[in-house]
């Protein structure tokens, strides 16, 4: 059995996995002479849509936690309201990393309001009580 | 002297199960207490933080903190009892649950029925007999998901994953976020036990190696992991000679199985099958009347959707027991539900009613991964029902609702998953 992740070669033609069902689709997707987007290897039109988006803006959420001051816990759940750039991750996190809340915390609280200058915001996945209530 | 409580239904454990199968009973006007051992509820969801959850039940995806938040927040509208930091230590058939609690101390729960939620446990290092030293640094993934994304604690800054499961592809991409390396996850079977979802967006986005037919054959290190090795194996799943390769890492992540929570069931005489899970019948009864279950504690379930809609099932019918409405009547003998061809197993794993038609919820997995399959039901030697299956993999779980008419069922239901050799010979 061959090892399943190959790291492409310069030159290449990426293969993009299509994630919209189980059958996985192996999808080759490039730029043909008249500059349009050609998907290839897709079982259906939702393959399509989705080679064409992780080929030109692949999107991905942001997902992690922040420090809580006086929280029940240290850390808080946080999540970017909608997907961002996925190149832009690592800068996120960045970003993230130096942010810290003080409880109490509600739900959908927003925690960084215009993440990268994304317009989009971190808010907290989860409500958090104060440990001492002042 | 103990605390004496009295409820209808009683629920033992809050998580996902716990509270949809609450919040149903509460609705019907039962009087329901739900026991908790942790400081909240929400179970296992406040620690998964990714996203992903809710797509079937809410049509829209969220985090699981959030989506235990949504039944959270509905629980507060009822007078549904919570007792949390409670653990519950005995069950007994007639449906007294103890449970010690640190500030009341001894809780007796006298219930009409009781609904068991108490959910699984990875399965451990020892369950799979990986040798090696026992060094510190050896982690099973949901345990490390735990120390990150709720105690503030980094597992380690090295780290091999053995076991493709949504857990280990989860924790691989939440490590690399928190700073760590993750220098390789290793699987023994031939393919992701994965989501695709999770290979392409947690391994495949890191570029993390995922290694098929591979297995950790050795762990070394004397106070904290130093290094493991990996070999290929065969298809017996032993590993070939010559094949090792070494790892230096501090750190072992273990992603490799759920197994339902039962200790305190068989407190209560009752029978478990092959999964681990109670038998039950097709009102999610186990072999003691009067006691149900649902969720990860009847089966291991890989979407919490499905675990909101069993619980709330349970809550219906524990509901219907504690007020002593008609099934009409018992069998004699129960109709067995029985695995055929590459069927795992299946839930109900009996029927004990079926005077006239009726529609069962069955949920099964396949043992191993197919394409282009029909599922066949089969009584009295003749198929009642078949579905297709464009695609099945053992890491979903097949459900279908099958119309039994006790004409055409005898004493037992076999389910088949077949190749559609019509359809594969089109392909070909």
């Amino acid at each position: 059995m061959e090892v399943e992740f190959k790291k492409p070669k310069q030159g290449d033609v990426p293969e993009i996995i299509c994630t919209i069902c189980p059958n996985s689709c192996k999808l080759q997707v490039f730029e043909d002479e008249q500059g349009e987007i050609q998907v290839e290897g897709a079982g259906c039109a939702r393959g399509v849509e989705y080679g064409k988006e992780e080929y030109l803006d692949p999107k991905r959420m942001l997902i992690t936690t922040i420090k809580i001051e006086n929280g029940v816990l240290p850390v808080l759940p946080v999540r970017s309201q909608v997907a961002i750039p996925k190149e832009k991750i690592f800068d996120a996190i960045k970003v993230v990393n130096h942010v810290s809340a003080k409880a109490p915390v509600q739900m959908g609280d927003v925690i960084i309001p215009n993440l990268l200058e994304l317009g989009i915001s971190v808010i907290a996945s989860r409500s958090m009580a104060a440990k001492n209530k002042e | 002297m103990s605390e004496i409580i009295d409820t209808d239904i009683a629920i033992i454990g809050g998580g996902p199960a716990g509270l949809a199968a609450a919040l149903n009973a509460s609705k019907r006007g039962a009087r329901v207490a739900i026991i908790e051992r942790d400081f909240e509820l929400g179970g296992i969801l406040q620690q998964c933080i990714h996203n992903g959850f809710g797509l079937t039940y809410f049509k829209e995806e969220l985090t699981g903190p959030e989506y235990a938040q949504r039944f959270m927040d509905l629980l507060k509208e009822t007078n549904v009892q919570i007792f949390l930091d409670s653990m519950v230590i005995d069950l007994s058939a007639d449906k007294i649950i103890t449970a010690m609690n640190p500030e009341r101390g001894i809780l007796k729960i006298h219930a009409k029925a009781v609904i068991l939620a108490m959910g699984c446990r990875e399965r451990t290092r020892g369950a799979i007999n990986v040798p090696g030293m026992r060094p510190a640094g050896i982690y099973t993934a949901g345990t490390a998901q735990r120390l990150i994304n709720m105690e503030g604690y980094m597992p380690g800054k090295r780290v091999v994953i053995l076991g493709s499961g949504d857990i280990g592809l989860i924790m691989a991409r939440r490590l690399v976020l928190e700073g760590a390396k993750v220098l390789v996850v290793a699987e023994v079977l031939p393919y992701c036990s994965g989501l695709v979802r999770n290979f392409v967006q947690c391994l495949q986005d890191y570029d993390i190696p995922l290694y098929l037919s591979h297995t950790i054959t050795d762990i070394k290190g004397k106070e904290r992991v130093k290094s493991v090795i990996i070999s290929k194996v065969d298809e017996n799943w032993m590993p070939i000679k010559g094949t090792e390769k070494v790892y230096e890492c501090d750190t072992v992540l273990f992603s490799v199985g759920l197994i339902p929570e039962n200790e305190i069931s068989l407190k209560a005489g009752i029978k478990l099958d092959i999964t681990n899970g109670p038998t039950v019948n097709e009102y999610l009864e186990t072999t003691v009347p009067g006691i149900f279950a649902c969720g990860n504690v009847l089966q291991v379930h890989d979407l919490v959707d499905w675990v909101t809609l069993e619980a709330e099932r349970a809550g219906e019918n524990a509901y219907a027991y504690s007020t002593n409405t008609s099934r009409g009547g018992k069998l004699l003998e129960p109709i067995l539900t029985v695995p055929g061809e590459n069927v795992g197993y299946i839930v109900p794993q009996r029927i004990d009613y079926l005077q006239d038609s009726k529609i069962v919820q069955f949920s099964f997995r396949p043992k191993s991964p197919d394409k282009n399959c029909i599922i066949e039901f089969v009584s009295n030697e003749k198929v009642f029902d078949k579905r297709k299956a464009k695609h099945i993999i053992p890491s979903e779980m097949l459900i279908y609702k099958i119309k039994l008419n006790p004409e055409e069922i005898g004493e037992k239901i076999t389910i088949n998953i077949k190749k559609n050799l019509k359809k594969s010979k089109e392909e070909a």
